[in-house]
């Protein structure tokens, strides 16, 4: 991995009663968008919080560009966190809050650099607000505009966008995004929604059970995953004959054709532009196949039908 | 609904009827009137009482037990704020510490302060112990003076102070501690800027819980004070005592209150600035 801004170098670290994480390898290159994806209890925000300096690995070495971390005190680290319930200062108005960084580091020019960092979240008419008077997307920023104020190597953020209403979250996504590549800042953005990692990544780091199974762009993650693990954490998947198949890989006809196989509709879903057909298999093998929905008759529940795929699109796994 | 909300607060409100606001009026009444040949009270009704505690001399008793109770609970929240943060954040055993922390409550305050005259005085623990190994020869005057008062005082109330400011550290979110070390914060500035200021409710309960009692002390300063450390409380027993002067006691210990609540309002009207 070329310029890497950030590297862990077999990382570990154990709790009192079980490994958080073992061995993990990562380079994060500069200025990228970089997700760490997994369920609860992988590893990940406990490898954020070594990277960010609250927990001190048992093993391995963690580099920011180019030195040794991993024993530094957070305050001695040039990286930044924006946590996850954003934890901002509730007796400090945004202003407070976002000079804090400033002052404890002794910037100069701290006004201009508050009114720079607050215009560019969209928050400079609510400087003299306290965070309680804050609407969830609007202290998310306070959050993001505190860390970023201070140019951090890395920042790091903990399921930032978990707090918010699920009608915000996508488009705070893209807002993320967009704030990621104009400011140019390496972004380690830690996550347990595939969807999240998947539309904003350019790196994804798949974890689970503390180990890192696979790193790789989104398409690669999702369309070449190295194991059983990453193919059904990413997306759907339906296992035929211990092979992986997406279900839009999947083609049903009411005809059979070469290598096709024939299986009874269980149930059928509407969701505009496509569909999903649940389909059980003479083997007993149940499947979702995934089909356009382009004006021919449904497919109903009881429907005798044949189904067939790309060799090319079957996913074989070693473990 | 409501009629049955006001029933559940009946039993406190008849009791504060009868053993707070009769008695307070009470003593309201007897201030204003005239002292009695062998106590109790006569008539006619007078503002003298209060007059009286123009005097210079009164002036310095009320002087000196605003400064002591203000050293008392100075020293209470240095010393409860290091210990009520290690409680705070000693995981599980919190509540044995807390145990501990309380635990001087198991026996009476009377017997406890006559246990620090046996420490104190001239041939007293500390007196005895360091003449013995000659690093005194001369006992050293640790009773009768402000000094044993006000160290009678805080061991008294300290726990006042522990608990509430226990009570405040305890919900703060690490998450905030973190945030600010994330920030460039040193651990000292983090206490200086996110910690102490966050815990200023519990700051302030714990003041109002032992500086009030400290003002109003007697059984303390009578034992370790002497007759040099007068304080109010002391006066003000005195008069319904020996001086027989119930209507000047009365007097006195409203007195008393109207400082206490002077003192309590303009920190209470800080405190509402800040939130």
């Amino acid at each position: 991995m070329g310029d890497a801004i950030l590297e862990l170098r077999g990382v570990s670290k154990r709790f009192a009663s079980h490994a958080a994480v073992s061995n993990v390898t990562l380079g994060v290159p500069r200025g990228s968008f970089f997700s760490l994806l997994g369920p609860s209890g992988c590893g990940k925000t406990t490898t954020l919080r070594m990277i960010a300096g609250f927990e001190t690995p048992d093993q391995g070495e963690i580099h920011l560009n180019g030195s040794r971390i991993d024993a530094l005190p957070p305050y001695r680290r040039n990286v930044n966190t924006v946590f996850q319930n954003y934890a901002l200062f509730p007796h400090l108005t945004v202003r407070g809050n976002v000079e804090f960084g400033l002052r404890r580091k002794g910037f100069d020019g701290i006004e201009t650099r508050v009114q720079s960092v607050l215009d560019q979240v969209r928050l400079a008419g609510k400087s003299s607000r306290m965070p309680a008077q804050l609407s969830g997307g609007e202290r998310q920023r306070v959050a993001l505009a505190r860390s970023l104020v201070l140019h951090p190597d890395v920042l790091l953020l903990d399921e930032p966008l978990s707090a918010l209403d699920p009608q915000l979250r996508k488009q705070v996504r893209a807002e993320l995004k967009d704030l990621q590549r104009r400011v140019g800042i390496t972004f380690l953005f830690v996550t347990h929604d595939q969807e999240e990692a998947l539309s904003m990544s350019d790196l994804i780091a798949v974890m689970n059970a503390g180990s890192v199974e696979q790193t790789g762009t989104p398409e690669e993650v999702y369309r070449r995953p190295k194991t059983r693990f990453v193919a059904s954490f990413l997306g759907a998947m339906n296992w035929i004959n211990n092979c992986g198949l997406r279900p839009e890989a999947l083609r049903v006809s009411r005809t059979p054709g070469v290598d096709s196989r024939p299986a009874v509709v269980t149930s059928s879903t509407f969701l505009g532009p496509i569909m999903h057909v649940e389909a059980t298999l003479e083997t007993g093998e149940s499947c979702t196949a995934q089909v356009f929905t382009n004006g021919g008759s449904p497919f109903l529940p009881g429907d005798s039908v044949h189904l067939c795929w790309n060799l090319s699109d079957e996913l074989r796994f070693d473990r | 609904m409501k009629r049955l909300r006001r029933l559940f607060i009946a039993p406190a409100a008849t009791i504060l009827a009868v053993t707070l606001a009769a008695p307070l009026a009470i003593v309201l009444i007897y201030s204003l009137m005239t002292r009695g040949a062998y106590g109790g009270v006569e008539h006619p009704f007078t503002l003298e009482n209060f007059t009286r505690l123009y005097d210079p001399l009164y002036g310095a008793i009320l002087w000196r037990s605003c400064w002591i109770a203000a050293v008392a609970t100075a020293l209470c929240l240095v010393i409860a704020f290091p210990l009520a943060l290690f409680i705070a954040r000693s995981g599980p055993k919190k509540n044995l510490y807390l145990s501990l922390v309380i635990l001087p409550f198991w026996t009476s305050f009377l017997i406890r302060t006559y246990a620090w005259m046996f420490l104190l005085r001239d041939t007293g623990l500390i007196n005895t112990v360091l003449q013995s190994l000659h690093l005194i020869h001369d006992p050293l005057p640790m009773l009768y003076n402000s000094g044993a008062v006000i160290l009678g005082l805080v061991y008294g109330f300290l726990p006042f102070m522990v608990l509430p400011l226990y009570a405040t550290l305890e919900r703060l979110d690490p998450a905030l501690a973190e945030a600010s070390a994330d920030l460039g914060a040193r651990p000292w500035q983090t206490l200086w800027r996110v910690t102490i200021p966050l815990c200023s409710p519990g700051i302030r309960a714990g003041s109002i819980l032992v500086f009030v009692p400290c003002l109003g002390t007697y059984i303390t300063s009578d034992l370790l004070g002497g007759s040099k450390t007068i304080l109010i409380g002391n006066l003000v027993q005195n008069q319904f005592t020996s001086a027989r002067d119930w209507p000047f006691g009365a007097a006195a210990s409203i007195a008393l209150m109207a400082v206490a609540m002077a003192l309590l309002l303009s920190a209470r009207k800080r405190g509402e600035e800040m939130l």
